[in-house]
């Protein structure tokens, strides 16, 4: 079964799109990444730790991750229409949600650390790309942290389970009926736990397991290539 | 639920020894009761009071012109408002990320399932399809609005009637005996991680205990459980096995609502 099962690109269930990581890319910024899926491709900005504005939002315990996602309107098919729509800002929540386990915010009360990350092309999997070069702007910026993040989506075309899927795969039909699910997952590249999920379609518990264990063993490897991106910007 | 920190120690505490403040085991729902018809302008209605959270959700029906990328199926949106009178947590203005968050969860539970059969509600193609508007309003804030509010709107599309047309337009006056086509029943059920103990249906203040959430909706195919649509909402990481494990609970309780469901119509 796993044998005759093909991908439209002719990649392995268990393998990713090519991946492209680098760090140092805006200058301006404290810190910058890019990181890239084959064609979904991120890139991120970190300014802070900074004054907060509002300043009714600073939290004396802890500093404020605030991240911001935004698609270009040129990134896909039909032109977006810019500016923040619910979809965008529910991943930029959950992308705060999945990095901030990792910084160690207790050093920054009072203050926040601005991520900004935008998708220059997209093929799906985006917030994935985006977790990955936030993960190395936030290292880049000499942020304090525990860890590296890696994320992947994981999921299950017609009955085989894969990671990183493409908007193809996404929208894959057997008879006209989707067939396809797509779980986006981060996972902490030392305590190994989860820290962002969100699955659309649908999976019995033990696909799901299959899929997670899938998907945290690629998110450790992106780790490992974040660390490398990071290394060779040191070296310069 | 802006909470003293002995309230929530003392919540946590009670956890630890498997209690809850109001007597409850840690799966047990609070008393649960649905109402539909309760606004007969709308194409279908519903009030769920789950404790004291009560949530009244409305769908209305319109023509629309279909999306681009899906010519010939229908069109389904959720909305959700958090209005102060819920709740003094509640502000007036544009959605926050809660409202979002909520209309998104009800949204996904209903997508992903495919419990809306949208094909069946084209019209004509690439011109005229029906849009059916799930507009969700909590009206009291008593904890766990996201599984209320999720019943609230699969009974309200249950009781759906799509409007008559008079030749082109569309008659809101009217309903037609035309019940929306549905799939299978999907039910949402979120699990709350407070320290390393699991709850379902907290209350408000055992909500903001709690640090972290996965919200799945669930269909059952003869007794096999399906997760349809998942999401983990929260800053605290977890492990896989602990996902698993909310997941199982999870899916428990989901039966124990479709067996209740399926009681009640009979």
């Amino acid at each position: 079964m796993a044998e005759k099962f093909k991908r439209p690109d002719g990649r392995k269930p268990e393998e990713t799109r090519k991946i492209e990581a680098k760090v140092g890319i805006i200058p301006r910024a404290d810190g910058s990444a890019s990181f890239s899926f084959g064609k979904s491709k991120a890139i991120a900005a970190v300014y802070g730790p900074r004054q907060l504005i509002p300043r009714h939002l600073e939290n004396p315990e802890k500093g404020v991750l605030r991240c911001n996602y935004t698609m270009l309107s040129f990134s896909v098919s039909e032109r977006m229409r810019p500016g923040p729509s619910r979809r965008s800002q529910e991943i930029s929540h959950e992308i705060a949600k999945a990095l901030e386990p990792a910084v160690l915010l207790d050093q920054f009360p009072n203050t926040v650390i601005d991520v900004f990350i935008q998708i220059i092309e997209a093929d799906a999997s985006t917030r994935c790309a985006a977790v990955n070069a936030a993960s190395m702007a936030l290292a880049n910026a000499g942020i304090p942290m525990k860890e590296l993040i890696g994320s992947v989506s994981g999921g299950k075309l017609g009955k085989t389970i894969i990671v990183d899927l493409t908007k193809d795969e996404e929208d894959y039909k057997i008879k006209e009926e989707k067939a396809a699910t797509d779980v986006a997952t981060a996972f902490l590249g030392r305590s190994g736990k989860l820290s962002l999920l969100h699955m659309d379609g649908d999976l019995n518990t033990k696909e799901l397991k299959e899929a997670l264990e899938l998907s945290k063993k690629t998110c450790l490897n992106i780790v490992e290539i974040q660390k490398k991106a990071l290394k060779k910007v040191k070296e310069k | 639920m802006k909470l003293s920190k002995i309230n929530k120690e003392k919540i946590r505490e009670l956890l630890e020894n498997k209690e809850r403040l109001d007597g409850r085991g840690l799966l047990d729902f609070r008393e649960l009761s649905i109402e539909t018809g309760i606004s007969s302008k709308a194409e279908g209605s519903a009030r769920v009071k789950l404790g004291d959270t009560e949530v009244i959700v409305g769908v209305k029906i319109d023509i629309l012109e279909p999306y681009p990328d899906s010519p010939d199926s229908g069109v389904m949106m959720v909305t959700a408002e958090l209005s102060p009178l819920a709740s003094d947590e509640f502000e007036s203005g544009p959605p926050g990320i809660n409202a979002i968050g909520l209309a998104r969860s009800v949204d996904r539970a209903i997508r992903e399932s495919n419990f809306i059969d949208t094909k069946k509600l084209c019209i004509k193609k690439e011109e005229k399809v029906w849009g059916v508007f799930i507009d969700i309003y909590p009206t009291n804030d008593a904890g766990n609005l996201v599984d209320a509010s999720a019943l609230a709107a699969v009974a309200a599309l249950l009781e759906c009637k799509i409007p008559k047309l008079d030749g082109e337009k569309v008659n809101h006056e009217e309903h037609s005996n035309k019940k929306l086509p549905l799939n299978t029943i999907p039910l949402t059920v979120t699990a709350y991680k407070v320290n390393d103990t699991f709850i379902l249906d907290p209350t408000s203040e055992e909500e903001s205990s709690s640090k972290t959430k996965i919200t799945a909706s669930v269909t059952f195919n003869k007794d096999e459980p399906t997760i349809h649509g998942m999401i983990k909402i929260g800053e605290e990481p977890i492990e896989i096995e602990q996902l698993l494990d909310m997941v199982n609970k999870i899916s428990k309780q989901a039966k124990k609502l479709k067996d209740k469901i399926s009681k009640s119509k009979k």
